[in-house]
């Protein structure tokens, strides 16, 4: 190819039309901004709603015990069916896919009372696991229920960030002692501010958890409210749900079939089927960036069409002169090119500088937290200028052989 | 010495739906290094189309056209290109200068299409600007320039890469008379330097300084003017 020829045509071409070639950018310019940002905003969503959705914890199974409701060796159905503290224990030890379990007390309507301040709130007894499982992460300064704490049954407390507010206000609370059902609990951390999609029981930041062992030998419950539990590996949710049904059912005598005995929430389950809506938002977000971005090049062909109706005296002078058929067709398609890609990486700036700066604009707000911040990630970047190329190939393909296939005599005579 | 330009029975035929039309109708011409040949005629007699074939803008629809002993007929469109590029210089009636370039950048083009280096090629674009009289024009571009300066850019245009034949359509029918006359003197010189040069023209003062008249009417050559060698060859 004569390289060299078509690149000084078009250089020459290019710069003798600005304005034309300026219209064009600032199509291409929009049409990329929109798809940029489209997936960018679906990205933040994305991202936000996921870790939304691990405030609870990732990973983990919930484990209610229910009623029978399929006759078992002699015992009718309706049967009662209870977890004790000691199952966490003896699943651990029967299922090893399972990674950390821990059994969970819960009490509803605990009277709080710290100074003139009086409360009526929920209480858990919680092992030292939930920090992982569950995300009961400690505040800076501040620490979880410990493994001492339950062998000494210790009478301490680990809040929520939304209870400590309305218990303490911007007072430092760690340390200080709370009066739980009149009896003295100190506190020994704040939860972490976080988003959670879901919960059972409520949500973990209006809780005060106790440690488990505290929390039988005050209120006496004889059985566990829920058991939760950890996979080493998410793919094994179904493998553990169901080796759970077959030691539960032996030890306490039901079915392992009997669906009733025990109820599970396998929040991996929730999170793949999040997961896929997400994909769904992202995907149509991106077709209506992608069909945005084709009205672009709609316009760049369009503009090419008629820079050709335009210039077609031009292209039979140069045809005239000794162009070959390959020079006007390059000349036209490297245009083409050269403006969506010119188009797109103006775009591809500004959309990166804008979602780079919203992510600085310090805005407090419950929206903020569902919809994230849109962010540019490399995939996105990637996917966009691969449309922009196929665009440019194709937006300027055309209008570049028709180009290159006008015959010198009929082009000379075009007025 | 073998003709520049050879025809025989050449025909051009324009086909508009269901209607054709015959613009060239036979004609046998040769044009030997060197000649200065005028053909004249009235409109619509076929010298436009005649001149299409002539540079190889077109291609006859039947008959034998040789160039320098090269059939054209069959060539293939880069063939053309390269000819159109290599042995032959256009003037047109209207200059055909690209509007957005200067003098300097249309003269250039053929010798870009050439791939002339640089630095070669700037100096020969200085050369021909000064050869037409325009040295202190290069810069300027065609709206700044009057007609005769314009089409003297499209003669330096036409000699960039120093081709054999000229071919000029009505080359001062946009022009007044003096500049005319400049563009006229200026084929002289040419053809004095050896150039063959083959000028369409209405003006028949323009003809006069032709060696030879060739007379187009109705897309024939006009009885007794057909060139004598090929109407024994044939």
């Amino acid at each position: 190819m004569h390289l060299i020829t078509i690149y000084n045509m078009f250089v020459r071409d290019f710069r003798k039309q600005r304005k034309r070639i300026t219209l064009t950018l600032i199509a291409l310019m929009w049409g990329t901004i929109s798809i940029m940002l489209l997936l960018a905003f679906g990205e933040g969503l994305h991202y936000q709603l996921s870790l939304n959705q691990k405030g609870m914890g990732s990973n983990i199974g919930v484990m209610w015990a229910g009623q029978t409701s399929i006759p078992f060796k002699g015992m009718g159905k309706g049967r009662r069916i209870h977890l004790y503290k000691e199952d966490p224990a003896f699943l651990a030890e029967r299922i090893p896919e399972i990674r950390t379990i821990g059994g969970e007390y819960s009490r509803w309507g605990v009277r709080l009372k710290y100074r003139d301040k009086l409360l009526s709130e929920h209480c858990t007894g919680i092992p030292p696991e939930f920090e992982e499982m569950r995300h009961h992460i400690p505040q800076a300064g501040g620490r979880m229920i410990n493994q001492l704490d339950m062998d000494a049954k210790r009478r301490v407390a680990f809040i929520g960030s939304q209870l400590k507010e309305r218990l303490f206000e911007d007072e430092d609370p760690i340390g200080k002692v709370v009066m739980m059902n009149n009896m003295p609990f100190t506190i020994i951390g704040v939860m972490i501010e976080k988003m959670q999609m879901s919960n059972y029981e409520g949500m973990d930041e209006d809780v005060i958890a106790i440690p488990a062992t505290t929390f039988k030998a005050i209120f006496g419950d004889a059985y566990l409210d829920d058991i939760v539990y950890k996979a080493h590996d998410p793919n094994q949710m179904a493998v553990i749900e169901k080796k759970i049904f077959e030691a539960m059912g032996q030890r306490y005598k039901f079915d392992p079939a009997d669906d009733r005995a025990l109820s599970i929430w396998d929040t991996v389950e929730g999170q793949k089927e999040m997961s896929n809506m997400l994909m769904g938002i992202k995907v149509f977000l991106g077709i209506i960036g992608f069909l945005t971005l084709l009205i672009a090049g709609v316009g760049v062909a369009n503009i090419m069409y008629v820079s050709i109706r335009e210039r077609t005296r031009e292209i039979g002078i140069k045809m005239a002169v000794g162009a070959r058929r390959a020079v006007i067709l390059w000349q036209f398609l490297i245009e083409a090119m050269m403006i969506t890609f010119l188009g797109g990486f103006f775009g591809m700036a500004i959309s990166w500088a804008l979602t780079e700066g919203f992510k600085k604009v310090p805005i407090d707000s419950d929206v903020l937290e569902f919809m994230g911040r849109p962010t540019v990630s490399p995939e996105i970047g990637l996917i966009v200028i691969a449309i922009l190329g196929l665009m440019g190939l194709f937006s300027g393909l055309f209008p570049a052989l028709r180009a290159a296939s006008v015959s010198p005599v009929e082009s000379l005579r075009y007025e | 010495m073998s003709p520049i330009i050879y025809m025989k029975q050449v025909k051009k035929r324009y086909q508009t739906g269901a209607v054709a039309f015959e613009a060239l109708k036979g004609i046998n011409l040769i044009v030997n290094p060197g000649e200065f040949i005028a053909v004249v005629g009235p409109s619509g007699s076929g010298k436009s189309t005649l001149m299409n074939i002539m540079g190889c803008l077109d291609v006859p629809s039947s008959g034998i056209y040789k160039l320098e002993d090269e059939l054209v007929n069959k060539m293939t469109h880069n063939q053309l290109a390269d000819i159109r590029n290599q042995k032959i210089g256009f003037v047109f009636q209207a200059f055909n200068l690209l509007p957005y370039a200067t003098a300097f950048e249309n003269v250039e083009v053929p010798l870009l299409f050439a791939k002339v280096n640089g630095k070669k090629r700037r100096a020969r674009v200085i050369e021909l600007l000064a050869r037409v009289g325009l040295a202190d024009k290069a810069g300027n571009r065609p709206t700044e320039m009057s007609g005769g300066e314009m089409q003297r850019v499209a003669i330096a245009r036409a000699l960039a890469n120093e081709p054999d034949i000229i071919l000029a359509d009505e080359p001062t029918g946009n022009l007044d008379s003096k500049s005319g006359s400049g563009i006229v003197s200026l084929f002289d010189e040419l053809h004095s330097a050896g150039k063959t040069i083959v000028i369409i023209t209405h003006d028949m003062n323009i003809a006069q300084h032709a060696q030879r008249l060739v007379r187009l009417k109705d897309g024939l050559m006009d009885t007794g003017t057909e060139d004598p060698q090929l109407a024994t060859a044939s």
